[in-house]
């Protein structure tokens, strides 16, 4: 009987971005990853960042050194980041529960694909995501 | 606990995030046009609108719980996507010490600072 090994199907750093079929899903889960990650590497910084208001200083306001365009910015791209990722992970969510994927139906070809069927919520949550992203920038303006 | 319940754990956690982080998010950062819980003049995060929040429990409290999902979701997002690597058992090991280190390390200072926030602005103090 072969014995079978872990790695010998593994695709390394490839992994991460190559592989696997390309389509709108794929461009959506690699945005989803990098924004997932970006917006990681913010909460770590936040917390130090904010915890330090215990002690008085306010980092972010009046002559603070994260008060500054450049800051304004990116705390702008960051907001951008999250609208994308709650309004996807939403729907990853919701197609892991089942939700709008269509019924499951006989492998009879020429075969269907479910991808066709979830495609509206795809297109709906992104729909949902640039609503956010565009209020966001409007209220930077106006604020 | 086993890895199929930590996914579903990352994905409710998902959940609670939508609408905890999709408040503090509202709050923050479309102050401009929502105003919410930010009475004074200026930003949403001047010094005066953040002690008014830290004045309330229930901001408190949803910081709290805000933190803890927030890390969890997304120091467990992490190591998923380190694991996909398909590392040694050793290396996954090391690598769920120091993001439990650093997860575990970060709430508790975020947690004593949104106490002790909470009661620095109860007792008046200025920015
Ligand atoms: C706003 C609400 C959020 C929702 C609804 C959400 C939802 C999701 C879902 C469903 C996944 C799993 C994707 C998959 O397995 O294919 C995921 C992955 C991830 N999320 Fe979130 N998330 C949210 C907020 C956050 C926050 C605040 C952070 C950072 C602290 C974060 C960091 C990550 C990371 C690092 C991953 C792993 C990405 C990957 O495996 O490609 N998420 N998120």
């Amino acid at each position: 009987m072969t014995v079978l090994d872990r790695r010998s199907n593994r695709l390394g750093v490839w992994g991460w971005l190559g592989g696997g079929r390309w389509g709108m899903e794929r461009y959506a889960y690699i945005l989803h990853r990098i924004t997932g990650l970006a917006i990681l590497l913010y909460l770590l910084l936040h917390i130090v960042v904010t915890s330090f208001r215990v002690e008085g200083i306010y980092l972010w306001t009046g002559n603070g050194f994260l008060h500054s365009p450049v800051f304004e910015m990116g705390e702008y791209l960051v907001f951008a980041a999250f609208a994308y990722h709650a309004c996807n992970g939403l729907r990853l969510v919701l197609v892991e529960l089942g939700v709008a994927v269509g019924k499951p139906t006989e492998p009879v070809f020429p075969y269907k694909t479910s991808l066709n069927v979830q495609r509206p919520l795809l297109i709906g949550m992104m729909f949902l995501a640039l609503i956010l992203v565009a209020m966001g920038a409007y209220a930077e303006l106006i604020g | 606990m086993n890895r199929t319940r930590l996914w579903i754990l990352h994905m409710a956690a998902g959940v609670v995030l939508f609408l905890v982080l999709g408040m503090h998010m509202a709050i923050m950062h479309l102050g401009g046009v929502s105003h919410l819980f930010a009475p004074y003049a200026g930003t949403a995060d001047s010094i005066q609108n953040s002690l008014f929040r830290d004045r309330m429990p229930f901001f408190t409290v949803s910081y709290v719980l805000l933190l803890g999902v927030a890390l969890f979701h997304g120091l467990y997002g992490f190591r998923t996507i380190l694991f996909e690597l398909t590392l040694k058992r050793a290396a996954e090991r090391a690598i769920t010490v120091v993001l439990l280190v650093v997860g575990l390390g970060l709430f508790a200072l975020g947690t004593w600072a949104a106490v002790a926030a909470h009661g620095m602005a109860l007792a008046g103090v200025k920015g």
